[in-house]
């Protein structure tokens, strides 16, 4: 076993002094993820509110194109604006006006009350009005869509039942771990994984081919270093470093922005380990194929993007055709975003996320031999 | 005991051979000139005994080991320095010494005294600081030198160590090789140059593939293909040297011509007396400054056997 790893003290010794002499690219790689962090932490809000929306009403008594409209869909549309889903932008005068407010884009929602509603009312006969979604994006329309029913639904009920009755059955949710359902919450565990993906990919994918472009790998390999002890030596390094931005992008997460950790700190740098091992040695992989840097670059590329969509990071995995949910079980990412929300989210421990520490370690070895293999190949 | 050995040792790239089936023999303490124009397979050749390129067929001995079949047992004993500069820029000289004796194996103190060792032998002392890449050329070889030699090879393989740094530290560089040499280290240097050839031990010309010439500079000169019986060579130095090259080329009874500088060198019939060229070039109205005898060069022996193989090859079917 010593014997396969010689060379690594070697190694970590030159490796070191290479990161020492480039501060820059150290700082960048540590400042990005927290730019990006930011970023995305104060942008992206999962909760759908203010959804602009256009009006046509064509119940009031001064006709088709009254501003006011009747009594009876103005207190409707208050009971739209007073849920916080819609943002009721302006009244249209016309079904062209409203149909260019939606392919314009300047309107998600089109409410459009037909002339008859308040008679309609009056009479006791089903009184209709007309949502119209952009559909082309899925979670704004679902969300228009759902508050629309259960406001129908709910002014239908008050109209039916008699005064002071009850209803029979009544869902009240709970939402557990996240309960004010804060967006940088949800997201900002599973942004984790995806940052220090890219930063651990990228470190080592550049380490070999930049030796090969150099021309120094050439005189490592008449040394008697051994693959195993170089692909290692260029790791250790490394997983110091990003150990040391895990715990830095974990710092700020918890103090600029507030997410509660709600299992130990501690089980969670454990389990990341794998993580970070696992996509280092993923970059030495990529890193004894490629034959340049930029090369290398786009292999890293074709590793990543997929670990972004695939990861259940953006998109729930339960929903994916199945080819994509078996794949995304090779992904470290995977079982990286599993542990950041089971341990930050849920309070979840060692004992229930062991397993995708396991996978996660399993890998990185398999990984690394491939590599080395690789590698061994290369020389004689 | 041969320090390097190679039988019918070939290497092929898909249909190119780019080493044929050579033999070579390098005894222990020699500097082995290995020669041959750009793209002969010196560089191959080299990569081969050290062990980065697989051996397409024939095999390779170092010291007596099988290069294919123990390639980590012959790196322990062999350094090379390769005809790029490859040691790292941004390590300082002392930093780059450091991390190949550790490649090597060493420590502590045995480490730091031979770091020390090398440092004076290569005169480094002033520098050891500075950071690799901001070395001028010669400089740069001799810290490549010092790193290659750092573990104490038995063996040191030099591709091209020469080319491009200037004339003084190029003579610095081969005393340094014939002061190691002395203490029984040996070398294998393939170069370009003719004056560096002359003083090698032994050589060996390359010529695509195929090894054509093998042998001590002065066995090379002697050869008696070189020097037909019933021969004479010439120096013949004249200010319009192509048309004295020209007209010798048309003459019967001279056998080869060529330009060297201001003179061309010539080989002919041994009838042909000094006086008679000097005659016949006057008939032809040209000049002449000096014209006097002359032993075979090593580059005469290099330009007549490839302008030979070269025939052979055109005749072979």
């Amino acid at each position: 076993m010593i014997g396969a790893l010689r060379g690594l003290e070697a190694i970590v010794y030159k490796e070191a002094i290479h990161a020492r002499r480039d501060p820059m690219a150290i700082l960048f790689a540590l400042i990005m993820p927290l730019l990006q962090m930011t970023i995305l932490g104060v942008a992206i809000d999962t909760n759908i509110r203010q959804i602009p929306t256009v009006v046509y009403d064509l119940s009031g008594v001064d006709g088709p194109g009254g501003e006011y409209g009747s009594y009876d869909s103005r207190a409707l549309l208050d009971r739209f604006r007073s849920s916080d889903t819609y943002r009721i932008d302006r009244y249209v005068h016309s079904d062209a006006e409203l149909n260019a407010a939606l392919v314009s884009g300047a309107a998600r929602v089109g409410i459009k009350i037909p002339a008859d509603f308040a008679r309609n009312l009056l009479r006791g006969a089903t009184a209709e009005i007309l949502l119209l979604v952009d559909g082309s994006d899925s979670s704004v329309a679902g969300q228009a869509v759902n508050v629309a029913g259960q406001i129908g639904l709910d002014e239908s009920l008050k109209r039916v039942l008699p005064e002071g009755a009850r209803l029979p059955i009544e869902v009240r949710p709970k939402l557990m771990f996240n309960p004010d359902s804060r967006s940088p919450n949800f997201f900002l565990p599973g942004l984790m994984a995806v940052l220090t993906l890219f930063v651990t990919t990228m470190l080592t994918a550049f380490s070999i081919v930049r030796e090969k472009e150099r021309g120094t790998l050439e005189q490592l390999l008449v040394t008697p270093i051994r693959p195993l002890g170089l692909l290692l030596g260029k790791i250790l390094p490394y997983f110091a470093f990003a150990f040391a931005e895990l715990l830095v992008i974990l710092a700020f997460m918890r103090l600029v922005f507030l997410v509660p950790v709600h299992g130990s700190a501690l089980v969670f740098l454990m389990l990341s380990m794998s993580y970070l091992f696992a996509n280092l040695a993923l970059g030495v992989l990529i890193s004894t194929k490629a034959n340049s840097q930029a090369e290398a670059m786009q292999l890293a590329m074709l590793t990543m993007l997929p670990s972004i969509f695939l990861s259940g990071y953006i998109f729930p995995r339960d929903t994916m055709p199945l080819i994509f949910y078996l794949l995304s079980y090779c992904l470290p990412a995977t079982y990286m975003v599993d542990i950041s929300r089971g341990v930050i989210l849920r309070g979840a421990g060692l004992a229930e996320l062991w397993q995708d520490a396991a996978v996660l370690t399993a890998m990185g070895i398999a990984i690394l031999l491939l590599a080395a293999r690789r590698f061994q190949r290369m020389v004689v | 005991m041969e320090a390097i050995r190679t039988d019918n040792l070939t290497r092929r790239f898909g249909d190119h051979i780019a080493v044929d089936h050579i033999h070579l023999t390098v005894p222990t303490g020699d500097i082995f000139g290995f020669l041959g124009p750009n793209g002969s397979g010196k560089t191959v050749t080299i990569k081969m005994l050290t062990g980065l390129l697989p051996i397409s067929a024939g095999r390779a001995e170092i010291l007596g080991v099988d290069v294919a079949r123990d390639p980590d047992r012959v790196r322990a004993s062999i350094g090379y320095m390769s005809q790029k500069f490859s040691l790292y820029d941004d390590l300082t000289v002392l930093e780059n010494l450091r991390f190949y004796g550790k490649a090597y194996g060493l420590r502590g103190a045995d480490l730091e005294r031979r770091i020390g060792d090398a440092v004076d032998r290569n005169a480094l002392s002033p520098y050891i600081q500075r950071q690799a890449g901001r070395l001028s050329g010669g400089w740069k070889q001799r810290l490549a030198l010092g790193c290659a030699m750092l573990h104490a090879p038995t063996i040191l393989f030099l591709d091209e160590p020469t080319a491009g740094i200037d004339p003084v530290a190029r003579r610095q560089l081969w005393d340094l090789l014939f002061e190691l040499s002395a203490q029984g280290m040996t070398f294998f240097v393939t170069t370009h140059y003719m004056d560096e050839a002359e003083r090698c031990t032994h050589l060996a010309y390359i010529y695509y593939g195929h090894l054509i010439a093998e042998g001590t500079p002065d066995a090379l000169r002697a050869r008696p293909d070189i020097n037909p019986p019933g021969t004479h060579r010439f120096e013949i130095t004249a200010p319009a040297i192509t048309q004295v090259l020209k007209c010798l080329k048309q003459w019967p009874g001279v056998h080869a011509a060529t330009i060297f500088g201001r003179s061309v060198h010539t080989l002919v019939d041994a009838g042909l007396a000094a006086a008679d060229l000097e005659r016949e070039l006057a008939l032809q109205g040209l000049a002449v400054e000096s014209l006097h005898p002359l032993g075979p060069s090593l580059e005469d022996v290099f330009v007549e056997l490839t302008h030979r193989h070269q025939r052979e090859l055109e005749h072979s079917p």
